[in-house]
Formats: structure tokens, sequence, C-alpha cells
């Protein structure tokens, strides 16, 4: 589903992100991205995003050579996948129903389609009751879960994570965990990075590392 | 291989709306964007005033001049503009001897009006509309010339000319003096105030355009975190652009509303002492407005405007925020 061969990044300053990254993620496959902070674990998910572009080597999601999709075709593949973020990126000048339908606004579903989708999405994350309240008045957990129900929302069959975890406790975080493996059940791939190894270890699913750009571990496929 | 056609075309049915599904929703985020950039405004209801104040004025001030320029116009078009030469008899003439000859005049075919207007009569009536006929009353004797009015059958100015020669030429004649001097003067200070005001508009205009652009910038600051985390979850550059678009919009069409409603209340107010003025020379002018249609142009107009400043804010501005 999402494969990398060979890849380099290298900033415009001269720092090397990533140093011939080749790695295959399959279909319905759950992968861990770990390693210190600055080993490359967002460069590697901004790719994938087409926040950036590779210095060397191809990136292809679901089939499609990503340097063949040129600026006016990224929101398009944007739409395709699903993201979570660590500081959640909710708009907090709207409750939590209008945050989780931005997705569906934009690829433009109807709005009867949207409501349905939007509260089966906030349901699945155990959120349907707090459709109208603003994003401020939730705890940190739950902001989390209402960018989970948003990067679900457009059923991505990718769904991408940088550091889901990074400020919660460890009973909320294996719950946000247990969320994304139930999402990965029903057919989605699902990349997550993270730096809570004991976490991690825990889930017995593959788990990628990167080191000063280098894959030192799960590489292959 | 064959699965991963197989999943590519899942993925293309997955993602792909139909033409009819697309344009319903293209509209519903034209409705959504307008209304939410509308509410926006108004939720601000200071500085959006603001804005319209400024739009508004820099609209009404050329608009207003020239509705000032257009009534000028209509006052002076009902103006004689017919060119009249005064001939002014020299001292000896007795007024025999002067209407004989505006009789002579009035027998020639370059001449189609003559009027003769003795020194007394003129005396009369310069006493009577002057108001001075104490001062003139205290005169020993009546300073003014016997006069002739003549009115030339051609309207040619070397025509004109020429018969200005012939009759001064006479030696009754002291002076003849063609009185159309000071109309065209007034038609080339009008077709001035005209070219002045058109600058003025022009440079107003420029002014609201920029106006509305840095005020779009500004929006579009302001909303820089949603900008990029819409652009992450997929949204067009036309999706993002919408709302701006239609802030724009509505600054130009409220400001338009401001100016057509200013210059109604400049007319307004200036609408008595013109009457007034008018009926004091006997005229019965009436003060030109801008009437319905114009004013609805005036705003359709702003709203043109308010587009422009926001396409020039969302072009220079938008294209910068990306995630990074």
């Amino acid at each position: 589903m999402i494969e990398f061969e060979r890849v380099s990044k290298r900033y415009a300053e001269g720092h090397d992100a990533l140093r011939e990254v080749s790695v295959t993620i399959e279909k319905d496959d759950m992968v861990f991205l770990t390693g210190h902070s600055g080993a490359g674990k967002s460069t590697l998910m901004r790719l994938i995003m087409l926040m950036e572009r590779p210095t060397r080597g191809r990136v292809s999601v679901d089939g499609v050579d990503l340097s063949r999709v040129g600026r006016a075709r990224i929101p398009a593949h944007r739409r395709n996948i699903g993201v979570v973020f660590q500081n959640h990126q909710l708009l907090f000048d709207r409750p939590v129903f209008d945050n989780v339908a931005l997705p569906l606004l934009i690829a433009g579903y109807d709005h009867r389609e949207v409501g349905r989708r939007v509260r089966a999405s906030l349901d699945k994350v155990g959120l349907l009751s707090k459709e109208r309240a603003m994003p401020i008045t939730l705890s940190g957990g739950e902001q989390q879960r209402v960018g989970i129900a948003r990067a679900v929302v457009g059923r991505p069959k990718i769904l991408l994570a940088d550091e889901p975890t990074g400020n919660l406790d460890p009973a909320l975080s294996a719950e946000i965990m247990a969320l994304f493996e139930a999402f990965n059940q029903v057919g989605v791939t699902v990349l997550i990075a993270s730096h809570d190894l004991a976490l991690i270890s825990r889930l017995h699913h593959r788990i990628l590392t990167l080191r000063e750009g280098q894959l030192v571990g799960g590489e292959g496929h | 291989m064959s699965s991963r056609a197989n999943n590519r075309r899942e993925g293309a049915v997955q993602s792909t709306t139909s033409f009819s599904d697309r344009y319903k929703s293209w509209l519903q985020h034209h409705r959504l964007s307008a209304a939410d950039s509308l509410s926006r405004v108004i939720d601000n209801p200071l500085s959006s005033l603001m804005t319209w104040l400024v739009v508004g004025i820099a609209l009404a001030l050329p608009v207003g001049l020239s509705v000032a320029l257009d009534n000028a116009r209509e006052v002076s078009s009902r103006l004689d503009s017919t060119a009249r030469l005064s001939l002014f008899m020299a001292d000896k003439t007795t007024a025999g001897d002067a209407a004989a000859y505006a009789d002579a005049l009035a027998e020639r075919d370059d001449i189609a009006d003559v009027v003769f207007l003795s020194r007394d009569d003129a005396l009369t009536e310069f006493s009577q509309l002057s108001g001075f006929s104490d001062v003139l009353d205290s005169l020993d004797d009546n300073p003014l010339p016997h006069v002739i009015l003549v009115e030339p059958a051609s309207t040619d100015a070397d025509d004109i000319a020429v018969l200005q020669a012939q009759v001064q030429a006479d030696a009754q004649v002291a002076q003849a003096v063609l009185d159309m001097a000071w109309l065209q003067r007034l038609n080339r200070l009008m077709e001035l105030s005209r070219r002045l005001v058109q600058a003025l508009g022009a440079l107003l205009l420029l002014g609201v355009v920029l106006i509305l652009g840095n005020t779009i910038r500004l929006a579009i600051e302001n909303r820089r975190d949603e900008i990029v985390i819409t652009k992450l979850i997929g949204a067009s550059n036309g999706f993002v652009r919408r709302p701006f678009l239609y802030t724009g919009l509505w600054f130009g069409v409220g400001g338009g509303v401001i100016a057509a409603l200013l210059v109604a209340i400049a007319l307004w107010f200036v609408d008595g002492p013109v009457q007034a003025l008018a009926s004091s020379y006997g005229s019965d002018f009436q003060l030109g407005g801008l009437g319905l249609m114009n004013s609805l142009n005036l705003v359709f107009f702003g709203g043109l405007l308010g587009l422009a400043g926001a396409w020039l804010a969302v072009s220079r501005h938008l294209g910068d925020i990306e995630p990074r």
C-alpha cells in the first residue's frame, strides 16, 4: 500500500533527514514507526502526505508513483489519507460536529450523508454525545479522539498518525491505540509514528526503527 | 499485480463522485462560504462598519462629484448658448440714428434677430436689476451708450467673426463684443472638472481595491492555522479561496450601499438651498440624484471592487500558506 524505494531526503540546509530508505507496508497492515526525535519519522510521514518531495528515490501510495502527482492533484491525494496529529489540529472556533465534518465538506458530500457519517464516526470514538460541544471544553484525550474521528470520517484506506499519544497518560494512550487497532481490523492500513516503545512493543505489530535517517529495524518485506 | 490493479479500481470507485453530485456540493460550498463569510463580517460589526465606511466614502466622493457635474451641465444646457453680438453705439449717435441702424441690420441675410436697447431703457433696466438706483439717480447724465443686440444667422465661429469685423467697421459702432466667450470658458471649465473627477475617481477606486486587499490579507493571516489544517486534509485552493472572496464581496457590497446612501443624503442636504437659488433665478430646476438603477449599479460595482481586492490578496498570499 505504501512503498519507499531507496528514498533519501536532504533539506536545503544540508541536513540528511532520510538516507536510502526502502520499505513496503502492505494493505491492511498496522505498522509502528519509532526512533528518536530527529531520526526522520516526521519526514517519512510528510513524504507520504506530499508535504515534501524526496531528493532521491521513489515513494508510491496505493500503486501511484507520487512523483507523478502534480501540485494540482495533491489535494485529491490527501483526501485518500486520514491523518491524526500530535496536537490534534482541531479548529477551535467551531463545534466537534463541524470539525469532524470538514473532510466530507471538502470532498463534497451531500449534507444528509455528512450528518450520517459524522455521527457514525463520533460513535466509533465514543463521543456521540459531544457533537455540539466546542473542542476547548474537551479533555486532551477527547480532543485526540475528535482528531481520529475526523481522520476516519472519509473512510480513507490509509491512516497516518504522528505521535497520537504524545500528551496522553498511559491508560488513555492504550485506549487510543485500541481505536487504531479497531480501524485496522476493518481494513484500514495504519502507520503510527511513536516513541512510546513500552506501549507499542506490547501491541505485537511490525515496528520500523529509524536512526539518523536510516532504517535499522523492521525494514524489507 | 492483479490484486493491486483490483485495489486501484476499488480506490477509484471510492473516491469518485458523479458530476452532478460534485456540482451540487460545489453549489453547497458556495452557499456555505457565502453565509459563513457574511456571519463573520456581521459578527465584527465595528470593524466591518469601518471598512464599509472607508469603501463607501471613497466611492461616494467621485460619484457625488460626478452627480454634481451632471447637474451643472443640466443647468448650463438650459443657458441660451446662441452667440450674440452686443454693439455699443458711439457716444454721438442719437437714438433715432441708432434705431435706423438697427432696422438696417435687421434687413441683412446673415442676421437672424436684432434688439435695440436705447440708453434710457438700458439705464432703467440696469437700475432695476443692479439695485444701484440711488447711485444712478445722483448722476448728472446717463453714462450708458445705446446698445443693439444682434443674433447672427450662422452659428459658425468664422462667419460670426466676419460679421463682427464688418459691423465694427461702421462709424456708428464704438465696439462690437461677442458674448459667447464666457460660455465657452464655462464649458471648458466643466470639461476640466470632469477630467479631474475621473482622475480622482480612478485613484480612489485603486485605493478601495488596495484597502480591501489589505483587509482580506489580514483575514487570511488570522485564519492561517485553519488554512494549513484544511489543506492538510485535502482542501483544494478553490475551497480555501472561496470564503475570502465572499468576504471581499460583502465588504464591497456594503461599501456600495453606504456610498449610495451618502450620495442620497448629500443631495437631500443641499436640495433646499438649491431650490431657493433656482427659484431666485425664476428657474424650475430640479436637482437630479442617482436614481434606483444607478444606486443598484453602484452597489454592484462595489461588489466587483471587493471581489477584485479579495482576488488580489488571495492570489498573493494564499499560495504562500502551505503545510510545513
